[in-house]
């Protein structure tokens, strides 16, 4: 039986987590993503939970502590956002490699400097060749429903890789939306019992994990970690299929909005889908044929699933929330137009930068940039990228 | 606590021979002497700090250890190990595990006293069950001998080198036992490989099954660093104890105590000598800094005698 409720996104990763009764969550606090270690400390201070929670001192130890509770056999998590994430850097890349399916609760937030607490995705996506799969969501169901789905991703035997789940630094985090929840009992029921089949804690079989391998073996862990990586995309279909029985909400690697017949499209991340929906559906009205990709894994990266879900688009336009300084676009943009190139899709494609530091992006940026869009397609050429509200 | 000499070195290895540690190196000679702290039958999860010990110990696909091991990286072993014993904490609460571990980790002086500091702070803070053992070589020497904040006063390492206008490192060394008994933690000690090893391997085996936080802190000579022939180790240990450059103290339940008393204190000279990297004191230009050195030594011993109620 679902419950209606009225939560922020914070509010709802918690009480997923609670749900999920995970065994292990060392965390240290950074805005926006505070206030999931603090709701999560009142489920321990009640009894609500059986996790270990260990207050650490920095964000380092909070995964480095969360990686040796996964590999002691434990299921284990931590929660961060911007600068936090930046100093765990080298865990990312070493849970990874170690292949432990704990989670990241990621609050996303723009990276210093200057010093901001907004939302943009320039932490996550710096981190998005660390070997992680990641996660993102539109609106707070979308929150919780990832979360309930992430560990059986994750620790499944064809992945065993961590999962990064991501939402919208105050615009989801603390944005507070109607919403169902599940209820414990299909939560737990959902997700099951953690067993991984080598850990440090077993009487049976003692174990080593993260060793000193030279070139003979360091490109084979690698190509390992890219085979689960490919795996996780079907593995991610089954469980959200799966889902979509208990809950009656349907997921895919990245949803497809009014784009069946689009000619212009835009292709985003998280919270501003919601926006372009707003506008989709007034361009419509009018007649237009507009449509949008909200990218919801953006590892594994769907790119030939994209490629063939804009194959009959005239123009598409490649929206990021994160710089990467290249004066050729952002992450997305590159990776998405990579995937086309592939699939031999010759659509025109311009590139846009939105959001960073939580500037607003409104309906009508995005009716902008669908006139663009078609003017591209009458000739006119574009310069570079532009950036979206930008100050002049 | 009795100790049996024999019977204590006959103890199955738990850290098996075929590693690549150098000959004769004081890192591998305290963990196969910690170990031998833990009672038969119970199982450990050793945590190590990225170092020689660990780039020497497991290279894939071979380990030398016969327990669990888990290596994270240089500067969080502390944090890793509270991990792991949460884990084993939640794992006993839902009834998933019957056996005991007790938690180990290993960690150089760099990755202890520098870049790991904080969360070797962390771990002892928080009073996770779990014993951290410095192995303190007194500089990062697997990198190549470069100066840490454990290097002692005028050595000469990579990057403190003797020239012209230098005498080796200009800074004293941290005093981490000390720092990490003022956490007030339920066990801290420092030992070295002294007479038959009864002072080391008594605290290894108080610190393992001390309930809460526990450090022990032990100075482990490197030959390639300290640059003296391999078969001296036990000589200089012995001259760091009995020079009072390097004594054997506890802090138990916050009470400090002298586990050792010099007869005769040597004179750090003694010590010195023995070692290329203090060469240079031995100009004559530089006695001034033998008389510098001794004054910090005894300066310290004085704090310790104090704290020790001697």
């Amino acid at each position: 039986m679902a419950k209606r409720e009225r939560l922020s996104g914070n509010e709802a990763a918690s009480i997923a987590l609670r749900q999920i009764n995970p065994d292990v969550f060392p965390a240290f606090p950074i805005t926006p993503s505070t206030e999931i270690p603090e709701y999560f400390s009142k489920f321990v201070a009640n009894g609500q939970v059986d996790t270990e929670f260990i207050p650490v001192e920095s964000e380092h130890s909070s995964m480095s502590a969360a990686l040796g509770a996964e590999a002691a056999g434990a299921r284990a998590l931590t929660a961060t956002s911007s600068c936090g994430m930046a100093l765990m850097w080298e865990e990312l890349y070493v849970a990874a490699s170690d292949r432990l399916p704990l989670m990241l609760a990621l609050v996303n937030r723009a990276l210093s400097g200057p010093i901001n607490i907004n939302c943009d995705h320039s932490d996550s996506m710096g981190a998005r060749d660390s070997g992680w799969i990641q996660l993102y969501a539109e609106d707070n169901q979308e929150v919780y429903d990832n979360f309930v789905m992430a560990y059986r991703i994750a620790e499944h035997k064809d992945v065993r890789l961590p999962i990064m789940v991501c939402q919208d630094g105050f615009i989801t985090s603390h944005g507070v939306q109607n919403m169902e929840l599940l209820e414990d009992e299909e939560v737990r029921n959902f997700v099951g019992e953690y067993q991984p089949e080598h850990y440090l804690l077993n009487p049976k079989e003692p174990m080593a994990v993260g060793p000193y391998a030279v070139s003979n073996y360091y490109m084979e862990s690698k190509y390992g970690q890219v085979q689960a990586m490919k795996n996780a995309k079907q593995v991610a279909i089954d469980v959200m299929n799966e889902f979509a029985k208990i809950s009656g909400r349907q997921y895919g690697l990245f949803e497809e909005y009014r784009l069946e017949d689009a000619e212009y499209a835009i292709v985003l991340i998280g919270s501003a889908a919601g926006t372009a929906k707003d506008a989709i559906d007034r361009l419509r009205e009018e007649g237009r044929k507009v449509g949008l990709l909200k990218i919801r894994f953006f590892r594994p990266f769907p790119g030939e699933e994209i490629a063939k879900a804009l194959s009959k688009v005239k123009v598409v336009g490649l929206m990021d929330r994160a710089e990467s300084f290249s004066g050729n676009g952002g992450p997305l943009c590159a990776e998405t137009m990579a995937a086309l190139h592939r699939a031999g899709n010759t659509a025109k494609t311009v590139e846009y930068m939105y959001g960073l530091g939580g500037r607003d992006i409104k309906v009508e940026d995005f009716w902008h940039i669908f006139d663009e869009l078609e003017e591209v397609a009458n000739g006119k050429v574009v310069d570079g990228y532009s950036y979206i509200g930008l100050r002049k | 606590m009795s100790y049996n000499f024999k019977e204590t070195m006959n103890k199955p290895e738990r850290l098996a021979p075929g590693h690549r540690m150098c000959a004769g190196c004081g890192g591998t000679i305290a963990v196969r002497n910690v170990l031998r702290g833990l009672h038969e039958g119970d199982r450990a999860v050793i945590g190590n700090a990225t170092g020689c010990l660990e780039v020497s110990t497991f290279m894939y696909p071979y380990t030398a250890w016969e327990d669990s091991y888990i290596h994270n990286a240089f500067e969080n072993a502390g944090a890793t190990l509270s991990g792991v014993e949460a884990a084993y904490n939640v794992m006993k609460k839902k009834g998933k595990l019957d056996e005991t571990y007790k938690f180990i980790a290993f960690g150089g002086d760099g990755g202890t006293y520098d870049i790991g500091f904080q969360s070797l702070s962390g771990a002892m803070e928080r009073n996770h069950d779990l014993v951290y053992v410095c192995y303190d070589n007194g500089a990062y020497m697997n990198t190549g001998i470069q100066r840490s904040s454990a290097t002692p006063m005028y050595a000469d390492t990579t990057t403190t080198p003797v020239g012209t206008e230098s005498v080796g490192k200009p800074q004293n060394r941290k005093d981490l036992t000390a720092i990490i008994a003022e956490h007030y933690v339920p066990y801290a000690a420092q030992t070295t490989f002294f007479q038959n090893f009864k002072d080391l391997h008594i605290k290894s085996e108080k610190a393992i099954y001390k309930k809460g936080a526990a450090f022990l802190n032990i100075m482990s000579p490197c030959p390639r660093g300290w640059r003296y022939p391999t078969e001296d180790i036990m000589e200089i240990c012995k001259l760091a104890v009995e020079t009072n450059y390097w004594p054997l103290f506890e802090v138990e339940d916050g009470k400090w105590i002298l586990n050792y008393k010099p007869k005769n204190r040597l004179p750090i000279e003694d010590f010195l000598k023995k070692q290329g990297r203090f060469k240079h004191l031995f100009q004559k230009e530089n006695e001034h800094l033998i008389e510098t050195y001794q004054k910090e030594v005894d300066r310290r011993w004085e704090e310790l005698l104090r704290r020790c109620d001697e």
